[in-house]
């Protein structure tokens, strides 16, 4: 759902104001540098003043975003970014919240609050720098790596089955999901757009490129001989078409599954599967979710966008009808509820 | 103790009245028996008729253990008198067991000479097995030769008095409660009104139900009226308890009004994030109903989510608060860290209960002072009060709130499962009376050149508080060590030294903004008992029984346990012996003999149960020589 959001009386701001006066200390050429300059593109355009931001973030090298913005920021602890961002816009329904999240602080020590933010909608953006790997404690895998993968912790291969951030949101029913990859750098722009004007949680992934401990985890995404074969691009209302000449697309087969087909011949564009972003039930973007590198192009976009009510909104709402049955609250009326009595 | 035979007037049919000043009554029976209803009933009516009150409510961790077991036998202990009490009795004088589990866990605590009231028909051979009695008890000459026992087929004369209702045999059951109540109110002379209107209120949906609670009612009353079994009835005048208005209140009551008083005469929102657990979740079911004062409640996933958006919401710019018990507690110190890094002002209550792990859940300790102290991770001195009584929990709340926004502090509040259920006569305050908090949230830039120094400090060493939106004062902070002022990470030695210094003499000059400890007894002399918490009562009724004695013995007890009162120093040093009688094992002791090298003695006790006076005379007297 998209939200009027109101117009600035006062001069729009730009990318520079939102950069705070401390150094960027992040490894040369990491992606956490990209998505930073992206999402100080996007916040300008938003119509918010700075003021009426916060960032909030875990533990790891992506949680140390919010230094670098020149907003309200709040830099906590492993895991509870999303319980921490709940408390703030519970008190503060007015800040637009950001929460920044990596793949370890998200999904292994916070999977908890992870999952309890999505399902409860609470207006706020995830935006979780998934680089498949602890990079922070310089290298042991994470709950995103896939199997086999030689880390620190895993000098014989990975034998932890990764979870695939998506599926997990969408299991949660989250309102708004979306995947980026941090160097696409027009598409990134767009899909932090889209999740800034989400109301709700709006979850977003972005491969990010960990070019220290896992350097190329996500080439086949961002490389341009493999790229075009390796992901799809998803349009509200077209069909999933990708490789180098747009001569494949992806096809719902029988048993709740998809295809890749060849384009031309028998299969005609009407045949593909046509991007919903707005159908209520999830099972479509969950069945995207399930796309993934070499088997099948793996989407990129907004997978799903639809509208439900957000938990601090029906927070205000309770507080309101509260007020309109049981009229302000009386400190006298309440002291002297009950039975009561009189010593002389 | 009787005082006096009164004139019998009609009610009594012709029976003694005898007049006493004190009555401690307990009822037990399964946990599906009602027996924390009757006894709140029989709490309300007596609070309502002026005397002094004290209860102890002691019920099991299961929900419905299996009917008739005795690990789900529920007691409601309730002492009401015509003076100032502080405990609800050592000893009862009055037991009502609804079963033989009920007789078998609680026949001990009954006075020798006591009644005892008997539902008999349950000490059949079922009820007898699970109690895992081989003869009846009732047929043991020998025991019942102790007591005044008064066998009473209730489940009978009950399903009697309901009959006509249509209720089924189930339904009917579930009022010999009601019944067992009746007979206690006919024995102790109690005006059933206040009940009656309680059980209208409460069922005014289901008129059956209301018509069969007062029919078995008002059957008891009559039962004891009537039968020759019961040959002398009792009257407690009220007590002389301050001029005033006064209601009943437990503590996690307290604590919920408390709260929402906070909110509305500071203008703030408190938002109260709570994760389920016993004995702490009455709070967030109380708070729950209080949004009209501008209170928000949060169910969050877990203990550490409540603790993190405490967080979130401090940082927001409102009143935070959670609360929970020791393995909450436990679970939410990494996040009370960030509070405490970041200096911002929230309350973590902790409605203590029997440990270690999931321990006694529904038991009452005090084992959760050093946890408090230092729970935590790293240097990392908070505040701590701790409430001496139900009534205290309102006063205390507030005070919480006024040193964490004062000093830029998390602060905890210590309660336990005593005071938490516990209820006394509590005076109702005047609103024009109450605290109002003195927020300031900083609205314009504090450094000279225009720039916003969120570590900057004032007289007290707190920072200022900025509320998120506010034009100028974008700024961030977090767990990570920072530079003094300008709050910027920074982990160089000389810094972390100073940055620790400081959190620390915050928290220690807080105690040039508290009241001086205050003692009861001699301002000298040969033994000071010194007591913290939900203890309050039975020391301090200890202490004067044994004053009255003779013995050279004062009594002081603290609410603020971190930092401690400025002249407590001083106050230890004027007595010959120190005595600490804690529901732990010494751990107020070893703060006291590790800050003022005293030569403090515990007398430590962790049965899930509070003291008894007499147990805490007989220990002050030996001490004392």
């Amino acid at each position: 759902m998209s939200v009027d959001l109101p117009t600035l009386p006062t001069p729009t701001l730009q990318s520079k104001d939102f950069a705070s006066d401390q150094e960027v200390r992040w490894c040369p050429r990491c992606g956490d540098y990209s998505i930073l300059a992206q999402m100080k593109k996007v916040l300008p355009t938003l119509g918010i003043p700075k003021e009426k931001f916060c960032f909030v973030s875990g533990i790891g090298c992506s949680s140390r975003f919010p230094y670098y913005v020149n907003t309200y920021g709040l830099h906590s602890i492993h895991g509870r970014a999303p319980a921490v961002a709940t408390g703030v816009k519970l008190a503060n329904p007015e800040l637009q919240v950001w929460v920044i999240t990596g793949d370890g602080d998200a999904l292994s020590i916070g999977g908890n609050h992870f999952l309890h933010a999505i399902r409860r909608n609470i207006d706020m953006k995830i935006i979780l720098f998934n680089n498949q790997i602890y990079g922070l404690t310089k290298g042991q895998y994470s709950p995103t790596s896939p199997l086999g993968q030689k880390s620190k912790s895993t000098p014989y291969g990975s034998i932890d089955h990764p979870l695939t951030p998506l599926s997990v949101a969408i299991g949660a029913e989250a309102t708004f999901v979306a995947r980026s990859v941090d160097v696409d750098i027009k598409h990134l722009t767009m899909v932090l757009e889209r999740a800034a004007h989400h109301k709700g949680t709006a979850f977003v992934e972005v491969y990010q490129d960990c070019n220290v401990f896992n350097q190329g985890a996500f080439s086949y995404a961002t490389e341009k001989e493999t790229r075009s074969d390796s992901i799809v691009y998803l349009e509200h209302g077209k069909p999933l078409i990708f490789g180098k000449n747009r001569e494949k697309g992806v096809r719902v087969a029988e048993g709740n599954r998809v295809e890749i087909v060849q384009l031309g011949g028998d299969v005609k564009e009407d045949d593909l599967l046509f991007h919903d972003e707005k159908t209520p039930e999830p099972s479509l973007a969950f069945l995207l979710s399930r796309m993934r590198h070499p088997e099948f192009p793996e989407p990129m976009g907004i997978f799903r966008a639809v509208e439900r009510s957000t938990y601090d909104e029906s927070v205000t709402k309770q507080v309101e009808a509260a007020r309109a049955k049981l009229g302000e609250g009386s400190v006298e009326k309440l002291l002297n509820s009950g039975d009561t009595w009189f010593v002389n | 103790m009787s005082t006096a035979t009164l004139e019998a007037p009609a009610s009594s049919n012709g029976k003694k009245l005898e007049n006493l000043e004190t009555v401690v009554i307990r009822f037990c029976g399964d946990s599906g028996d009602g027996m924390q209803s009757v006894g709140i009933q029989m709490t309300n009516a007596s609070a309502i008729f002026g005397n002094d009150v004290c209860t102890f409510p002691d019920f099991p961790a299961e929900i419905r253990a299996p009917a008739g077991s005795l690990f789900g036998v529920s007691g409601y202990q309730l002492c009401f008198s015509n003076h100032d009490i502080f405990t609800p009795g050592d000893d009862v004088d009055t037991l009502v067991a609804m079963n033989p589990a009920a007789l078998k866990t609680n026949i001990g605590d009954l006075k020798r000479g006591g009644t005892l009231i008997v539902n008999e028909e349950e000490f059949n051979k079922g009820g007898l097995q699970k109690a895992l009695y081989e003869a009846n008890p009732l047929d043991d000459e020998t025991l019942m030769a102790k007591f005044r026992v008064h066998k009473v087929p209730m489940t009978r004369l009950n399903r009697d008095a309901v009959e006509g209702l249509g209720l089924s045999l189930k339904n009917a059951d579930l009022c010999r409660n009601f019944f067992a109540l009746g007979l206690v109110y006919w024995l102790y002379d109690r005006d059933p009104k206040p009940t009656e209107e309680a059980v209208r209120a409460k069922f005014a949906k289901k008129p059956d139900v209301v018509e069969a609670n007062l029919r078995a009612l008002r059957a008891g009353m009559n039962y004891g009226f009537s039968t020759e079994s019961f040959t002398v009835h009792y009257h407690v005048p009220p007590a002389k308890l301050s001029p005033g208005k006064y209601r009943k209140i437990t503590g996690n009551e307290a604590v919920a009004m408390g709260l929402a008083v906070t909110a509305k005469l500071s203008g703030k929102t408190v938002v109260f994030s709570g994760y389920p657990i016993t004995p702490a979740s009455d709070i967030l079911h109380d708070l729950s109903m209080f949004k009209h004062f501008g209170v928000k409640t949060f169910q969050a996933e877990d203990e550490i989510a409540a603790m993190a958006s405490c967080v979130g919401a401090a940082f927001a710019g409102e009143l935070a608060v959670t609360a929970s018990s020791g393995p909450g507690i436990c679970l939410k110190g990494e996040a009370m860290g960030l509070g405490m890094m970041t200096e911002l002002p929230m309350v973590i209550i902790d409605v203590q209960r029997g440990g270690p792990s999931t321990g006694l859940p529904t038991k009452t300790e005090q084992s959760d002072l050093l946890l408090a102290m230092f729970g935590r991770n790293g240097e990392s001195p908070l505040p701590i009060v701790a409430a001496s009584g139900p009534g205290d929990c309102f006063t205390m709340i507030q005070e919480a709130f006024r040193i964490a926004t004062e000093f830029m502090c998390p602060v905890i509040f210590l309660s336990d499962g005593y005071i938490a259920n516990g209820a006394e006569p509590w005076r109702i305050p005047n609103v024009e009376d109450l605290p109002r908090l003195k927020i300031d949230h900083l609205a314009t830039a504090n450094g000279e050149n225009g720039e916003y120094l969120p570590y900057k400090r004032n007289e007290k060493l707190a920072r200022p508080w900025v509320k998120p939106g506010t034009k100028g004062l974008e700024h961030r902070i977090g767990g990570l060590e920072k530079k003094d002022v300008t709050g910027n990470i920074d982990y160089s030695p000389k810094n972390h030294q100073h940055m620790t210094n400081t959190r620390a003499q915050k928290v220690a000059n807080i105690a040039n903004y508290i009241p001086e400890q205050t003692v009861d007894g001699p301002a000298n002399g040969k033994v000071l008992v010194i007591s913290w918490g939900g203890t309050f009562g039975a020391v301090r009724t200890a202490v004067q029984q044994s004053q009255a004695a003779g013995k050279s013995v004062a009594h002081t007890h603290l609410r603020y346990m971190n930092p401690f009162p400025r002249n407590l120093g001083a106050i230890l040093k004027s007595y010959e012996k120190v005595l600490v009688p804690e529901l732990n094992c010494g751990q107020l002791s070893l703060l006291l003999r590790n800050k003022y090298l005293v030569d403090a003695k515990g007398y430590n006790k962790v049965e899930g149960k509070p003291f008894l006076v007499n147990e805490l005379v007989s220990v002050i007297s030996e001490f004392h020589g």
